[in-house]
């Protein structure tokens, strides 16, 4: 089996509800990757962009047309559509970053303090349990509070400030997996061959507790990207100088409310709602095609021949022998 | 059985027991974060704004001229008789901001648990029972919409539609202010305020400015309901003394209320408690939204006015509530199952 038709086997086998899932949350996906990368391209103008090249102001609060396909913002006249596009960027590169660093920091800590035990691992445990019991958006809160005062508000500060609340995750994750597989029999084997515990964690264990990361880690991104725009909601995170956030514009759209002013607000929310429903939609299309407790596999349908013809099939058995 | 009757207390002392190490851990990490690493709260939060003889008058006053450890130590002592420091910008006792504006919170996170569990049983139910049916992709869609928009978006859909188009609901605030002037101040719970004044007509307004921040909130609690009911109830439809009870020749409507059903809302208590922490933070943003007058709206505030010692107490409060919280689940858990206890 080649490692492309491996990667697509369990895709086939799903059936109905799962596949129509997995592909309608990686079109949507794609749309946002799409936007992101050609940002430069797709955007009309710069996200912090209020004039025209010529020096004209663009209007305030203009309904959606014209120039400006889904109008202009109420509190600094930016185009709205603009800030949706390259806002697609700035979210994909926070998650891509948080999302690659609580995986390379929570999975290998995972599988050593899995694998070794002891007080290492009871230490582990309970601070990764206090971070987890602690309310996700809380523990971003303090982190970016703290580095946006420290660093300025980059896109990498909220990425680090993100990271800090998925690490736990991993971690749990690939521990208690590496808990349960630690006294499986293949360990055991590799052990009594004398591979040292460094081989056993990298060759052996490794490729079999990292099975549900992929999964958690769409579930992630789906959840980062959420938390991003809450930040920039509450005034954190991402800075309106440095790069188009989706809360910020959410939150500078909250006085239009009442104006009757939609576009503004109705617009990047969208957005926020469609990359997170994709990232879920690919996350739990992912978790019941590779879960085999939730898959159902394609049945054949079967149907048992009719009572009367077996009794005579059976009846004429009987005289012929 | 002796040995069963006598772990059930153990299992709740140690869990009580708990408590303690993991409110240390969390105080002391918030205290790294947000005491040590700025370096000086004083100068972070007020810094541009006061003479420097003003700063070090304030930084006198709150104690933080004294060393890190004697600081620590403080800390620890006044989060242990649940004091919580005060602020720096205007000089207010943590506790004060609990006892003025916990009221509010408490309000707005019962009514949309209450709006959560009318929307999310029932639908949860009906899409585990119909599995991979019309009715059950469409509330799984909606169950993932509600969890993907964020609460303040559907915040801000319900104030443009009820409030700006319809101009049915007031568009924020806890109550409109002759409310706030009229009712008499007891328990710093406006609607029980009202309650107990007997004031009709305020104790309509507060539920007119109750209704959307309470179904904002409910609804993002609805989608986490909806999606464990449903997993639940597919789980235990599972079981072989379903089975068993439909060879008996139980009628499907009773065989889902009386048998799998039941069953099914085990593990949702205990994910009840996992909740809290989502409640949190969905009230706190809620607030935000909705202008609200609880905790969240308080910490929004002081955060952007760079207050870390009003950050770091009412984080800290937060941090507290959820740890006791969380145990008190677990054990109110063990109560309920025996199974958890072993």
């Amino acid at each position: 089996m080649t490692w492309a038709s491996r990667l697509v086997a369990p895709f086939r086998q799903t059936t109905g509800f799962a596949r129509w899932i997995l592909l309608a949350g990686m079109l949507l996906v794609g749309i946002f990757v799409i936007l992101a990368v050609f940002a430069p391209w797709i955007a009309p103008f710069d996200f912090a962009q209020v004039r025209y090249p010529d020096g004209e102001r663009f209007p305030k609060s203009a309904p959606p047309g014209g120039d400006f396909l889904l109008g202009t913002t109420t509190s600094g006249s930016y185009d709205v559509w603009s800030r949706i596009v390259w806002g697609s960027r700035t979210a994909l590169e926070v998650v891509a970053i948080s999302v690659i660093l609580s995986v390379a920091i929570g999975a290998p800590l995972g599988l050593v303090s899995g694998y070794l035990g002891g007080s290492l691992d009871r230490m582990l445990v309970l601070l990764m349990d206090a971070l987890y019991a602690f309310p996700s958006l809380l523990l971003a809160i303090v982190f970016s509070f703290l580095l946006t005062d420290l660093f300025g508000g980059g896109i990498a500060a909220a990425g680090v400030a993100l990271t800090v609340i998925y690490v736990p995750q991993y971690f749990r994750v690939v521990r208690n997996t590496t808990v349960s597989a630690r006294e499986a029999t293949y360990v055991e084997a590799a052990r009594a061959i004398g591979a040292p515990k460094r081989t056993v964690m990298t060759k052996y264990l490794f490729g079999n507790v990292v099975q549900n990361v992929p999964v958690i880690g769409t579930l992630n991104a789906a959840d980062a990207i959420g938390t991003l725009a809450a930040l920039g909601f509450l005034g954190l995170g991402i800075q309106p100088n440095e790069a188009a956030e989706w809360g910020y514009d959410l939150q500078r759209a909250l006085d239009d409310a009442g104006a009757g002013i939609w576009w503004t607000g109705v617009f990047p929310g969208l957005a926020i709602v469609l990359l997170v429903t994709g990232l879920t939609f690919v996350g739990e299309g992912m978790n019941e095609t590779f879960n085999p407790t939730l898959r159902k596999r394609r049945l054949r349908p079967f149907t048992l021949p009719p009572r009367e013809a077996v009794a005579f099939e059976a009846g004429k058995g009987q005289v012929d022998l | 059985m002796a040995s069963a009757g006598g772990s059930l207390p153990r299992y709740i002392a140690q869990r009580l027991l708990l408590i303690i190490p993991m409110v240390f851990l969390l105080t002391t990490i918030v205290f790294l974060l947000l005491r040590v690493a700025p370096g000086d709260p004083v100068s972070a939060t007020v810094g541009g704004r006061l003479s420097e003889a003003a700063q070090a008058e304030r930084r006198a006053a709150l104690g933080l001229d004294r060393p890190l450890i004697v600081q620590y130590l403080d800390y620890l002592k006044d989060v242990a008789t649940l004091q919580f420091g005060e602020t720096i910008t205007d000089n207010r006792a943590i506790i004060d901001i609990v006892q003025e504006n916990g009221g509010a919170t408490l309000t707005l996170a019962v009514a949309a648990f209450i709006v959560a569990l009318t929307i999310g049983l029932p639908l949860g139910m009906v899409a585990g029972r119909f599995r991979d049916s019309a009715g059950d992709v469409v509330i799984r869609i909606f169950g993932v919409i509600t969890y993907a928009a964020p609460v303040f978006y559907w915040g801000l859909l319900f104030q443009l539609f009820f409030a700006g188009a319809l101009g049915w609901l007031p568009a924020s605030g806890a109550a409109s202010p002759i409310t706030i002037f009229e009712v008499e101040e007891r328990t710093h719970i406006l609607l029980l305020d009202a309650i107990i004044a007997g004031n009709s007509e305020a104790i309509l307004d507060i539920l007119e400015h109750l209704i959307m921040p309470a179904c904002t909130l409910g609804l993002l609690l609805s989608g986490i309901f909806i999606r464990l009911v449903r997993v639940n109830v597919l789980q235990s439809l599972r079981g072989d003394y379903i089975e068993a009870a439909r060879a008996r020749g139980i009628g499907e409507v009773r065989l889902m209320r009386a048998h799998a059903f039941r069953n099914a809302l085990v593990p949702v208590v205990t994910v009840i408690g996992l909740q809290v922490a989502l409640l949190m933070s969905g009230a706190i943003l809620t607030e935000a939204t909705f202008n609200w007058p609880g905790l969240g709206n308080e910490l929004v505030q002081y955060i952007n006015n760079r207050d870390y010692a009003a950050v770091q107490g009412i984080i800290t409060l937060f941090a507290v509530v959820v740890v006791v919280v969380s145990i008190v689940i677990d054990i109110v858990n063990a109560l309920i199952d025996p199974r958890v206890r072993y």
